[in-house]
């Protein structure tokens, strides 16, 4: 295939037009699971970041070697080697984040977003683009999960990054764990409306 | 089917032998038993001295896992024919735990010792009843959300799909019990848990695959097509590692993994028939499909808060 990306429009379409959170909605658990403060966000985003970019380059060199009927469990297995590799550094280094997210980092191998890039990209492109598109869609699964946590914790706890801004507590049911379904459902309302205003005001220039 | 039946039969007889809770020789005591959240019942075969038994110095207890921590007891309660004792603990106990009695000077005998334990069977029970409602994996620890929203959308698709799943978790795991009890602690392969763990899910859904498309095609047109989604399904991977971090015993994980599956299956059936009247109903066009989903699991999830109290054995 022909290479007609630049690097700049992989990274983009994985944070804007397919942000894995809130436009193909998948890799839904951490989202709603532990988006309760910020850090943890960025903390999994950073594990997720790290395992889709690897798994993609590892893909993406080995995929002449793969064949093609065995390609899924391939694909399992080198996630699960990646997430070992993270779950075990983040353990080591970071064990309190790391005992704050529980088994979510472990669970970053049943993550579809991660399959699905590799099955739809990694295996069909070369190293380099597979590696901005990993980059992409990583980063992008990060910032949902950081506008999510942003959202929760300045609600929840009048806090952003742990310092307390608002000096009160808002609506404390935002940190409450079933909330989480609630504030992913009402941010991908508000994205979808903005789209529908913004659609509309371009056709009205047009006319 | 008839397979499937005839093991959960098994299943269960083995239970009931296991259920035979505690063994009693010769003593003072004839049966015991937990009573509120911090006192345990003592019947005594024998009426005995009721001043003797009150006194909480003549009875030692402790869980049988940490035989050095002696639990604390605060009054002992003597029923006026001498015929029953009730120990109350400063803190509650541990129902969970085998508790071990040693009373010193009652009815005669020098020393006796006597365990106190809930029955197997009611245990093994609640962890089935912890995983399909309390913990359901869905709404209480937010896993398998990804395939959850994709197919919650028809009743049938939903069935499908709950009912693949039960049957691929509940043989994934058991394998994954095997290999975990007898190859990875032995070895000390317990860094590889998450490669292994995985393998053999996608192990057992090809071999599932390839065995229903032998030998039941018309079943495997039906079903076929969720197999593919159970590998990428949170929680199937999540309950093999609570297994291995609980170290559950056979038993145990098979009701895990039962619980599991059939708790995914129940929100899945929940969530599709929410999602069928949701389309006959007049939803403001930003909220349309996903974000209205959101919202009514949301809502589940918190009625599923309600289960977090219960507590049947």
């Amino acid at each position: 295939m022909a290479n007609e990306y630049s690097s700049f429009q992989l990274l983009a379409n994985g944070i804007l037009k397919e942000n894995p959170i809130f436009k193909l909605a998948l890799s839904m658990c951490p989202a709603v699971g532990i988006s309760t403060t910020v850090s943890n966000g960025v903390m999994l985003g950073i594990a997720v970041l790290f395992v889709q970019v690897f798994s993609s380059v590892t893909i993406s060199a080995l995929k002449n070697f793969i064949h093609p009927r065995i390609r899924i469990p391939t694909y399992t297995l080198t996630i699960a080697t990646w997430v070992t590799v993270i779950d075990l550094s983040l353990a080591a280094f970071f064990p309190g984040a790391y005992a704050k997210m529980g088994i979510f980092v472990k669970i970053i191998v049943a993550f579809a977003i991660i399959t699905m890039r590799l099955e739809m990209f990694a295996c069909k492109e070369d190293v380099s683009d597979s590696f901005w598109d990993g980059l992409g869609m990583g980063l992008g699964f990060m910032v949902g999960m950081v506008v999510i946590g942003f959202v929760r914790e300045l609600l929840g706890s009048g806090a952003v990054f742990g310092y307390d801004v608002l000096g009160f507590k808002p609506l404390l049911f935002f940190i409450l764990p079933s909330a989480g379904f609630f504030v992913v459902g009402l941010m991908m309302a508000f994205f979808n409306w903005i789209e529908a205003v913004y659609a509309a005001r371009k056709r009205e220039v047009k006319q | 089917m008839r397979v499937i039946q005839s093991f959960i039969l098994l299943i269960t007889a083995a239970c009931v032998l296991l259920s035979t809770g505690a063994a009693f020789g010769a003593g003072p005591v004839s049966s015991t038993a937990f009573g509120d959240e911090n006192e345990i019942i003592l019947k005594f075969s024998t009426p005995v001295d009721p001043q003797a038994a009150a006194a909480p110095e003549v009875y030692t207890v402790f869980e049988e896992a940490d035989p050095d921590i002696r639990l604390a007891i605060t009054g002992v309660e003597v029923a006026s024919d001498g015929t029953q004792a009730t120990l109350v603990f400063a803190d509650s106990l541990n129902t969970t735990q085998k508790h071990i009695v040693t009373t010193s000077g009652i009815g005669g005998v020098a020393s006796a010792s006597f365990s106190v334990a809930k029955s197997y069977l009611g245990y093994l029970i609640s962890i089935l009843i912890s995983a399909l409602l309390i913990n359901n994996f869905v709404f209480t620890k937010y896993l398998g959300l990804c395939v959850f929203f994709g197919t919650a959308k028809r009743k049938e698709t939903a069935k499908g799909m709950g009912v693949v799943f039960t049957i691929v978790i509940v043989v994934a795991c058991s394998m994954s019990w095997v290999l975990y009890q007898f190859v990875m602690k032995p070895f000390d392969l317990n860094y590889l848990q998450i490669v292994i763990f995985i393998g053999l899910t996608s192990l057992t859904v090809q071999a599932v695959d390839t065995i229903l498309r032998k030998v039941n095609p018309v079943l495997f047109k039906s079903f076929g097509v969720y197999l593919v989604l159970v590998i990428a399904n949170c929680i199937i991977i999540a309950v093999p590692l609570l297994m291995a971090s609980n170290e559950y015993n056979y038993f145990e994980t098979f009701m895990l993994s039962l619980g599991a599956g059939g708790g995914f299956l129940l929100a899945l059936y929940l969530m599709s028939s929410v999602s069928e009247r949701l389309e006959l109903a007049n939803i403001p066009p930003s909220f349309k499909g996903l974000p209205i989903a959101f919202i009514v699991a949301g809502q589940f999830a918190m009625a599923f808060l309600g289960f977090s109290g219960l507590q049947l054995f």
